[in-house]
């Protein structure tokens, strides 16, 4: 049945060409790369066999940008890196250039513009995050807001190389994690702590069975309140996904005096010495407290202060952990250990200790 | 209230322009002078800041014809006070394979974005694309046609196969294994129907790393990571090493001892590896890597099933072949991706990602279905419980009946 019209609509196109967008010293050397040195902290030197170099400066960004900045930085590739740019797994800018003297006065530029260099090596680079308040309906919390208020504060972990090892932070605003949150070193992640609440116009607004269906754990049955249809939820199994507000606008799940952030870490997912490992809970919960979540930016530096002091050398947080026991982590954070800590979800017992390994 | 000139309305917003690092409240502002839909994202804003609780609402679906996703539909709960956010759907746009551009492609996609949108992007969302943040549903079809004239497609949404994408690789790491930015192309362009038009039971995401270092966190994101690995020595340059030794690296506390298999020694002149032992971990390598390289016998690792806590609790991807070449064009990889995406659309559930239906029906099962060899390689350690599955047994001599 499609349209008569044998219209000019272009579909099903793809992407365009990566080639297309590869510097002209990249493209020569494809895969012939011998090795990299970091020059300094966002500044890489790519040598190949040939003995052409690569240079790259790596620029932080809030991930939103608005279209002035992206023009920024496009006159910013036009002057230093022949036009040429590409952006990193995590948010960052990379100018690709030939002229090892252009560097130095890139830089200042995108200094002076109000933009840092960094993320380098053994440093923190910009957090991964997802929309929260700024785009999404079931957020627990902001995403932009946090980041912006952690980044501020480690700030200087971004531009310099002086931890044990990288350490990476991401953050997600709802259990549905839409980042790469969950393998992280320092995972920040927002929590709704009730079930979703049930308007007395459900019926009017959404269908009974698709709302039920709509519920990942079963918590949602059909019922009559008043000889009216609506539904009814199980509160002991629910864990706050959202879906049933995907699915039906009468059951808002956001709750201004419940909703808040849970701290996790010692995730990677790097093979390097340690096969990648899930990020553990280290606190359970803490208040929205915008637009700074002080609370939350004190958590995650204490966290990373105690690790930078601590761990040895290319040692991650998560094997730093492994080797000094969770016992002793509790301890040296100050971080209080609660009954949320333990697991009780599906195959919990796995991570009950079953060894008498553990310090007082 | 409005024209209230003096008094910021935007108080709590205000002070994420302060501090050092790059603000996003920065970039909506400076929007919002222009743009009416940035003027009222930023009100909408600092009201959740406020109200500590979002204020959008999910919409149902929209898109662009013929697609069944690409474009989030979003709508605030507050149209009557914020009307130019009353839709503010995001377009998702298929980046290009490593996320390089020039300057003059991403200039033709501001105008554009310009003319029929908020200005603000995320540059780049988490699966990978492109994020155009905002406009409502009448511009959907002409940025569609804009976009398309200029060689860009949508990205995936929904249950249907989620924008690929891949590290940067051989375009400027020297520890590539295998293509990553031609693999992630040629599959993007290969599977375009079910990038666009929903027919699985739900999302699949393909992940493409270069080396183990994982640069694109595949193996917590993907229901196929692809792990780029060597199968023969590391190479080593015996001088670059003794260079490192000379500039202050320990190699014996922060190369050897830090092996996960023990199986490189050193003793101040010569750097020997038990190549047999190492499990290409990269550690070495990222420490020296003027001095050591993967091998030359390159390939993959391919790994299935990561997924996210909801439903039957989280997974890491794992094994499914240990080994394998990675060459165009690509048609062992497309013959295994294309069955276990039969298998998946005919025993998979609604919603349900590999990954919980490898768990529903075994890792066995599943192995025999895809007509895969079982291999150490794809477990920590052997099943620890003796409640064995017998499929195979002896009858009785005379019985008439055989085995299974
Ligand atoms: C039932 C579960 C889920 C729901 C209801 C859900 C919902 C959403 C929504 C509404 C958005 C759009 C945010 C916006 O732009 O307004 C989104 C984005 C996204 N989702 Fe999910 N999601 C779910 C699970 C997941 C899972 C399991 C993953 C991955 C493991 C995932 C990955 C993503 C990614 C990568 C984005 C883009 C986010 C960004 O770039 O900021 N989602 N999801
Ligand atoms: C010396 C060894 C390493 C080299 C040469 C290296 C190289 C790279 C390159 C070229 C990128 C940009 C990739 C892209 O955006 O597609 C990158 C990004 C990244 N790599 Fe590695 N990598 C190394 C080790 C590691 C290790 C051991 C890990 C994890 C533990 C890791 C995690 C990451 C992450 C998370 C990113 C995103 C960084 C950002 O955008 O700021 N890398 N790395
Ligand atoms: C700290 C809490 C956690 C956060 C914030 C988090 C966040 C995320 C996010 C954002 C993703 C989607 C990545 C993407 O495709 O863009 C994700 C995926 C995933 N998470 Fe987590 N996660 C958390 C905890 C866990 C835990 C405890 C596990 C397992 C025990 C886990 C396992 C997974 C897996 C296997 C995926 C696969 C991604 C997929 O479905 O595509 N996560 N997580
Ligand atoms: C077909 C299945 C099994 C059989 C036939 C079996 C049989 C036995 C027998 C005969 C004993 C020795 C009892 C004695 O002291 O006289 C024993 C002990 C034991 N079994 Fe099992 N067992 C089975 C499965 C399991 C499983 C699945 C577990 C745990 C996961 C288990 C845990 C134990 C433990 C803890 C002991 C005591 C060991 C000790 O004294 O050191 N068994 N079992
Ligand atoms: S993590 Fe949750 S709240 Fe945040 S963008 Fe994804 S679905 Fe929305
Ligand atoms: S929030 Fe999720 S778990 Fe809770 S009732 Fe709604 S769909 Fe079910
Ligand atoms: S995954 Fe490996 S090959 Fe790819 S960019 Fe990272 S270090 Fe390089
Ligand atoms: S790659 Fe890892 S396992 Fe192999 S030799 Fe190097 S450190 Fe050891």
């Amino acid at each position: 049945m499609e349209s008569v019209q044998a219209e000019q609509r272009r579909t099903d196109i793809g992407p365009p060409n990566y080639e297309n967008f590869l510097h002209p010293v990249i493209k020569k050397n494809y895969g012939t790369w011998k090795y990299h040195e970091i020059l300094k902290p966002g500044v890489l030197v790519h040598v190949s066999e040939t003995g052409e170099k690569i240079y790259t400066v790596r620029m932080g960004s809030p991930r939103l940008i608005n279209i002035e900045t992206i023009r920024m930085i496009c006159d910013l590739a036009d002057k230093y890196s022949d036009g040429y740019l590409r952006f990193t797994s995590r948010h960052n800018v990379e100018f690709l250039m030939t002229d090892q003297s252009k560097i130095d006065p890139l830089i200042s530029e995108i200094e002076s513009k109000g933009y840092p260099v960094g993320g380098t090596g053994k440093s923190i680079t910009n957090i991964v995050h997802t929309q929260g308040w700024v785009h999404c309906h079931t957020p627990a919390t902001d995403a932009s807001g946090i980041v912006k208020s952690v980044m501020d504060e480690l700030y200087d972990y971004f531009r310099t190389m002086k931890l044990p090892a990288k350490l990476r932070i991401a953050l997600a605003c709802c259990l549905n994690m839409c980042g790469a949150v969950h393998c992280s070193d320092i995972a920040i992640l927002g929590v709704h702590r009730r079930p979703p609440k049930i308007l007395s116009n459900l019926n009017k607004l959404c269908e009974v069975p698709t709302t039920v269906a709509s519920c990942p754990t079963g918590a949602i049955a059909p019922a009559v309140v008043d000889g009216v249809q609506t539904v009814e939820v199980n509160e002991e199994k629910c864990m706050f996904c959202g879906n049933c507000y995907t699915m039906c606008p009468a059951m808002p799940l956001a709750n201004s005096l419940n909703d808040g952030v849970s701290i996790w870490v010692g995730g990677k997912v790097s093979n390097a010495r340690h096969a990648p490992m899930f990020s553990k809970l280290a606190i359970p919960y803490i208040p929205n407290n915008p637009p700074r979540w002080p609370e939350v930016v004190d958590a995650v530096k204490n966290i990373v202060e105690i690790y930078a002091k601590n761990a040895k050398k290319y040692e991650r947080l998560g094997e730093w952990i492994e080797r000094i026991g969770w016992s002793r982590f509790f301890d040296m954070t100050g971080i209080e250990f609660t009954k949320y800590h333990i697991d009780d979800y599906r195959f919990a017992a796995t991570t009950y200790n079953t060894s008498t390994h553990f310090t007082l | 209230m409005a024209n209230e000139a003096k008094k910021s309305t935007t108080p709590l917003l205000d002070d994420l322009e302060k501090g050092k690092w790059p603000s996003f409240v920065r970039e909506i502002k400076k929007m919002a002078d222009k743009n009416p839909r940035a003027k009222d994202l930023l009100g909408q804003l600092e009201m959740s800041y406020r109200d500590k609780v979002t204020h959008w609402k999910h919409g149902g679906l929209v898109g662009v014809r013929g697609y069944g996703g690409g474009v989030i539909g979003r709508y605030s709960d507050s149209p009557d006070k914020f009307p130019n956010v009353a839709h503010f759907h995001t377009i998702r746009v298929n980046q290009p394979s490593g996320w390089f551009y020039t300057s003059k492609a991403l200039r033709e996609i501001c105008d554009i974005w310009e003319q029929h949108g908020s200005g603000l992007t995320n540059m780049h969302g988490s699966t990978g694309d492109m994020v155009l943040l905002g406009t409502s549903t009448d511009n959907l079809e002409p940025i569609f046609s804009k976009l398309t004239s200029k060689g860009w497609d949508l990205g995936g949404s929904g249950s249907v196969l989620r924008t690929p994408s891949c590290c940067l690789g051989k375009a400027r790491c020297e520890f590539a294994c295998y293509d990553t930015l031609a693999l992630t192309n040629d599959l993007t362009h290969e599977f375009q129907d079910v990038l666009h038009r929903p027919q699985f039971p739900y999302k699949w995401k393909f992940k493409m790393a270069g080396c183990p270092n994982d640069c694109v966190a595949s193996v917590a994101r993907a229901d196929m990571s692809i792990i780029g690995r060597w199968k023969d020595d590391v190479r080593v340059d015996q001088d670059a090493v003794r260079e490192y030794a000379k500039s202050g690296v320990n190699v014996q506390t922060e190369i050897c001892d830090l092996c996960p298999t023990q199986c490189m020694s050193w003793d101040g002149r010569e750097l020997k590896i038990e190549n047999t032992w190492c499990n290409k971990c990269m550690h070495c390598i990222n420490a020296m890597p003027k001095a050591l390289r993967p091998g030359k016998d390159t390939g993959a690792t391919i790994l299935i099933g990561a997924k996210a806590p909801i439903l039957q609790g989280a997974e890491l991807s794992s094994v499914l072949v240990p080994f394998m070449k990675i060459e165009p064009p690509y048609k062992e990889l497309k013959d295994l991706v294309e069955k276990i995406w039969d298998f998946w659309g005919e025993y998979g559930k609604n919603r349900e990602r590999i990954g919980e239906l490898i768990q529903r029906v075994g890792m066995g099962q599943f192995l025999e279905a895809i007509e895969l060899p079982p291999s150490p390689q794809m477990i920590k350690n052997p099943r620890e419980n003796p409640f064995i599955f017998y499929e195979e047994y002896f009858e009785e001599e005379g019985s008439g009946e055989g085995s299974k």
